[in-house]
C-alpha cells in the first residue's frame, strides 16, 4: 500500500482550514458561517489523524473523537442560537444582530 | 441600699432599648407605661437613696460603685463607675424628678403625634445619658454622657423632621456644641497626660498637689473645660444654638433645654471646682462670661415675640447667673439656682406648651391674650413660675437663689461691684421680660379661641412644679431671713464653701432690698407698659432708633449674623474654591484618560460578528507566530 506522505495530508488540512476561515469571514449568512466552522473543525481533525498516522500513535484518532463530540455540541447550541436569531430579527444576516455595539 | 445605684441609669436605658426594638408594635398606653414608668422608677430609687444618704451618710459623704473596667490600655483604665455625693445626688434628684414630671406631661401632650414611641425612646435615652453624666466617677464616662445628651438633644430638636427648618436647627445645635466639646476633649487629653488619670476625685486631689495656683497647666485645663461648659450651657460666645433649639416639642425644651442638659456645664465646673480654683484667671473669665451672657440674652428676651424664644433667652440668662456664681466661687449658690431654675423653667416651658397647643400651634404671644380665665390652672402655675423667674421677693423660690448669687457676687473675695451690678440689671430686665410675657399672654382681649384644654396628666406636673417654684426656695434662706441653711450645709459635704468677706447683716439687708426693688421695679415697668398703656395693641409708628434697637435685640445681638459672615460664609467660600484644587486635577486626569481609552477601545465593539472573527484569526496567527519564531 502506497503511503501518502504526511506533508500532503497536512497541506490538505491547511487548505481546508483556510477555506473554512475564508468562508467564515466572507459569509454573512449565519448558517453558512456555522458550516465554515464545521469545515475548520474537520480540517483540524484531519491534521490530528495525519499526524497520528505518521507516528503510529492512537492519540490523533482519539483527539478526532473529541473534536467530533465537541462539534456536535457546538452545532446543537449554534442551531438553537440561529433559531432564536431568526425569531428575533426575521433574518439570518449576522450584521443585523449588532444592537449592542459600543 | 447604695448598691442599687447602678439601677438608676440602667432602668431608663432598658426602657429605651425595649422601645426602640418593640415600640412600633406597642399601643400608645403601653409605650407610655414604659416611657414614663421607667423614669418614675428611677426617680423613686433616687428619692430612697437620697433619704438613706441624708439619714445615714456613707463614710466621707461619698459612695463609689465601680461596676467594671471599661477600657484597660497600659495605665489608662477608666472604669464604668459611679460616684454618689451631695452634688451628684442633687443633680440626679432634679434629672429624675423633674424628668418624671415632664415624661408624665408628654404622655398626654404628645398623644396625637406620629412617632410617640420614638419620642419616649429618645427621652428615656436622654435621661439615662444625663444620669451617666452626673454620676460618672471619671471624666471619660462623664464625656460619654455629655455626648449622649448632645445626641438626644439633636434627635429631639429635629423630632418633627419633616420640616426642614427643624433639621437645620438640630444640626446647628449639634455643630455649635461640638465646638465646645472639642475643647473639652482636648482638656481631657491634657488632664490625662499631666495627671495620669481621668478619675475625677483623683484628678482633683492630684491637681492640688502637683499644680500651684495659676500654673499654666491648671489654666489650660480649666480653660478647655470651660470651653466645653460654654458650648453645652449656651453661654457667650456659643449661645446661638439654644433659641433655635426651640424647634423641638415643648417637653423637650423643658427637659433638655431648660432643666437638665444645658446646666451640664454648670455641673462640670462645680464638679471640677479645684481646677478652677487653681486657675484664677479662668475663674474670673467664668464670672465675666456669666455676667455678659445674662445681660445680652436678657436684652434679647425683651424683644422676642415667640413665647418659647423668650423662655430660651431667659434660660441662657439664668444659666449666666449660675456661671456668675461659679465664677465668684459660690458653688452652692450656683447649684441652688440650678435647682430652682429647673423647677420654674421646666414649669414655664410646660405651661407654654399647653398654651401653644390650645392656640392652634401659635407661638407668637402677641396673637394670644386674655387666657387668664380660659385656662386657670395653666395661668396660676405659669404665674408661679414667672414669679420665681422674676424673683418676686419672699414668696418665690427664684428670689432666694438669685439673691444668694447677687450677695456673693458682691461679698465674695473674687466678686466685685461690676459683677453685682450686672446681676442687678439682669434682675430688673428679667422682671420686665417675664411679666411682659405674662401680661401679653394672659391679660387683654382674647384674640383666638382656646382649642383644647389640658387634661389631668398635663395639670399634675404643672401643679407640682408650680408648688415647687414657690416653696423650693425655703431650703435655704439668707441670714436676714432666718438663716435656715440645710441646702448649702448639705452641698458643702461635696463642694467648697464660698470664700467671702464678712460684711455684716446690715449690708446684706440693704443689698437684698435693692435687688427686691430691681425685680419688682421690672415687673412694675412691664405692668405700666403692657397693661396700663397696652403699647403692644397700639399701632404707633416707632422711631428709626427704636426699630433698629428692637431688631438688634430680636436677632440676639446679631451673633448669628456675625458668625454667618465671619465663619460660615468664609468656610463655604473656601470649600467652593477648594473644590477644584491641585489634588483634584490628578483624579480628574485619571478619569479623563480612562474615558479617552474607552472611546478608542469602544470602536472595536462594532457589533459586526465577522470583524470579531477576523480579530480572533489575526490574534491566533500572531500568537502562533510568536510561539514559533521566538
Amino acid at each position: 500500500m502506497a503511503v501518502i506522505p504526511m506533508e500532503y495530508g497536512l497541506l490538505l488540512a491547511g487548505i481546508l482550514f483556510s477555506l473554512g476561515l475564508i468562508g467564515l469571514l466572507v459569509r454573512r449568512n449565519i448558517v453558512f458561517m456555522l458550516l465554515s466552522i464545521e469545515v475548520m473543525l474537520n480540517a483540524a481533525g484531519l491534521a490530528f489523524v495525519v499526524a497520528g498516522a505518521r507516528w503510529g500513535a492512537p492519540d490523533g484518532q482519539i483527539m478526532f473523537m473529541f473534536i467530533l463530540a465537541m462539534a456536535a455540541a457546538e452545532v446543537a447550541v449554534g442551531l438553537a442560537l440561529v433559531l432564536q436569531m431568526y425569531r428575533q430579527f426575521k433574518s439570518l444576516d449576522v450584521d443585523s444582530a449588532s444592537k449592542m455595539r459600543g | 441600699m447604695f448598691s442599687l445605684l447602678w439601677l438608676i441609669p440602667t432602668i431608663p436605658l432598658a426602657s429605651f432599648i425595649i422601645l426602640v426594638f418593640l415600640g412600633a408594635r406597642f399601643p400608645k398606653n403601653v409605650t407610655a407605661i414604659f416611657g414614663v414608668g421607667s423614669v418614675g422608677l428611677s426617680a423613686l430609687l433616687t428619692i430612697l437613696l437620697g433619704l438613706t444618704f441624708l439619714t445615714a451618710p456613707p463614710a466621707g459623704h461619698a459612695y463609689n460603685q465601680v461596676l467594671w473596667t471599661w477600657i484597660g490600655v497600659g495605665n489608662f483604665s477608666p472604669a464604668i463607675g459611679f460616684h454618689l455625693d451631695a452634688l451628684s445626688l442633687l443633680m440626679m434628684f432634679v434629672v429624675t424628678g423633674v424628668g418624671f414630671l415632664i415624661h408624665l406631661y408628654s404622655s398626654e401632650f404628645m398623644i396625637d403625634e406620629e412617632g410617640y414611641s420614638r419620642f419616649f425612646a429618645y427621652m428615656n435615652l436622654f435621661v439615662s445619658m444625663m444620669l451617666l453624666l452626673v454620676m460618672g466617677d471619671n471624666l471619660l464616662l462623664l464625656y460619654m454622657g455629655w455626648e449622649g445628651v448632645g445626641l438626644c438633644s439633636y434627635l429631639l430638636i429635629g423630632f418633627w423632621y419633616k420640616e426642614s427648618a427643624n433639621g437645620r436647627a438640630a444640626r446647628k445645635a449639634f455643630v455649635v456644641t461640638r465646638v465646645g466639646d472639642a475643647a473639652m476633649a482636648l482638656g481631657l487629653f491634657l488632664l490625662f497626660t499631666q495627671l495620669g488619670t481621668l478619675n475625677i476625685q483623683e484628678i482633683l486631689s492630684k491637681a492640688s498637689l502637683q499644680w500651684v495656683s495659676g500654673s499654666k497647666y491648671a489654666i489650660a485645663a480649666a480653660a478647655l473645660l470651660l470651653g466645653g461648659a460654654v458650648g453645652k450651657s449656651a453661654q457667650l460666645p456659643l449661645q446661638t444654638w439654644l433659641p433655635d433649639a426651640m424647634a423641638g416639642p415643648s417637653p423637650v425644651s423643658a427637659l433638655i433645654h431648660a432643666a437638665t442638659m444645658v446646666t451640664a456645664g454648670v455641673y462640670l465646673i462645680a464638679r471640677t471646682n479645684v481646677l478652677f480654683t487653681l486657675a484664677p484667671p479662668v475663674q474670673t473669665a467664668v464670672a465675666i462670661v456669666g455676667a455678659a451672657t445674662l445681660l445680652i440674652s436678657g436684652f434679647s428676651a425683651l424683644a422676642q415675640r415667640d413665647i418659647k424664644r423668650v423662655l430660651a433667652y431667659s434660660t441662657i440668662s439664668q444659666i449666666g447667673y449660675m456661671f456668675l456664681a461659679l465664677g465668684v466661687g459660690a458653688y452652692s449658690a450656683a447649684m441652688f439656682h440650678f435647682m430652682t431654675h429647673a423647677f420654674f423653667k421646666a414649669l414655664l416651658f410646660l405651661g407654654a406648651g399647653a398654651i401653644i397647643a390650645a392656640m392652634h400651634h401659635e407661638h407668637d404671644m402677641f396673637k394670644m391674650g386674655g387666657l387668664k380665665d380660659k385656662m386657670p390652672v395653666v395661668f396660676w402655675t405659669f404665674l408661679a413660675g414667672s414669679a420665681a423667674l422674676a424673683a418676686v421677693p419672699l414668696i418665690s423660690a427664684g428670689f432666694y437663689s438669685k439673691d444668694m448669687i447677687l450677695w456673693y457676687a458682691w461679698s465674695s473675695k473674687s466678686g466685685n461691684v461690676l459683677l453685682w451690678l450686672a446681676g442687678l440689671i439682669g434682675a430688673f430686665i428679667t422682671g420686665v421680660y417675664t411679666f411682659r410675657m405674662v401680661f401679653v399672654t394672659f391679660w387683654g382681649k382674647t384674640k383666638s379661641a382656646v382649642e383644647k384644654l389640658p387634661g389631668i396628666r398635663i395639670k399634675i406636673p404643672l401643679i407640682v412644679l408650680g408648688t415647687l417654684s414657690i416653696i423650693g426656695g425655703f431650703v435655704e434662706t439668707p441670714e436676714t431671713l432666718g438663716h435656715f441653711v440645710p441646702f448649702s450645709h448639705f452641698l458643702h459635704t461635696a463642694l467648697p464653701e464660698v470664700n467671702a468677706f464678712h460684711l455684716g447683716i446690715g449690708t446684706e439687708a440693704l443689698l437684698q432690698l435693692i435687688a427686691a426693688i430691681a425685680s419688682v421695679g421690672g415687673i412694675y415697668l412691664a405692668y405700666t407698659l403692657y397693661i396700663q398703656k397696652a403699647i403692644h395693641t397700639r399701632e404707633a409708628p416707632r422711631g428709626a432708633f427704636a426699630t433698629g434697637i428692637n431688631r438688634f435685640f430680636f436677632s440676639g445681638w446679631g451673633f448669628d449674623w456675625l458668625y454667618d459672615k465671619a465663619i460660615v460664609q468664609p468656610f463655604l467660600w473656601i470649600a467652593r474654591i477648594n473644590k477644584d484644587d491641585i489634588f483634584d486635577t490628578i483624579y480628574t486626569g485619571i478619569a479623563w484618560v480612562s474615558r479617552w481609552i474607552h472611546s478608542l477601545v469602544r470602536r472595536t465593539q462594532d457589533g459586526k460578528l465577522r470583524y470579531y472573527a477576523v480579530g480572533i484569526a489575526c490574534g491566533a496567527i500572531i500568537t502562533i507566530a510568536i510561539a514559533v519564531f521566538l
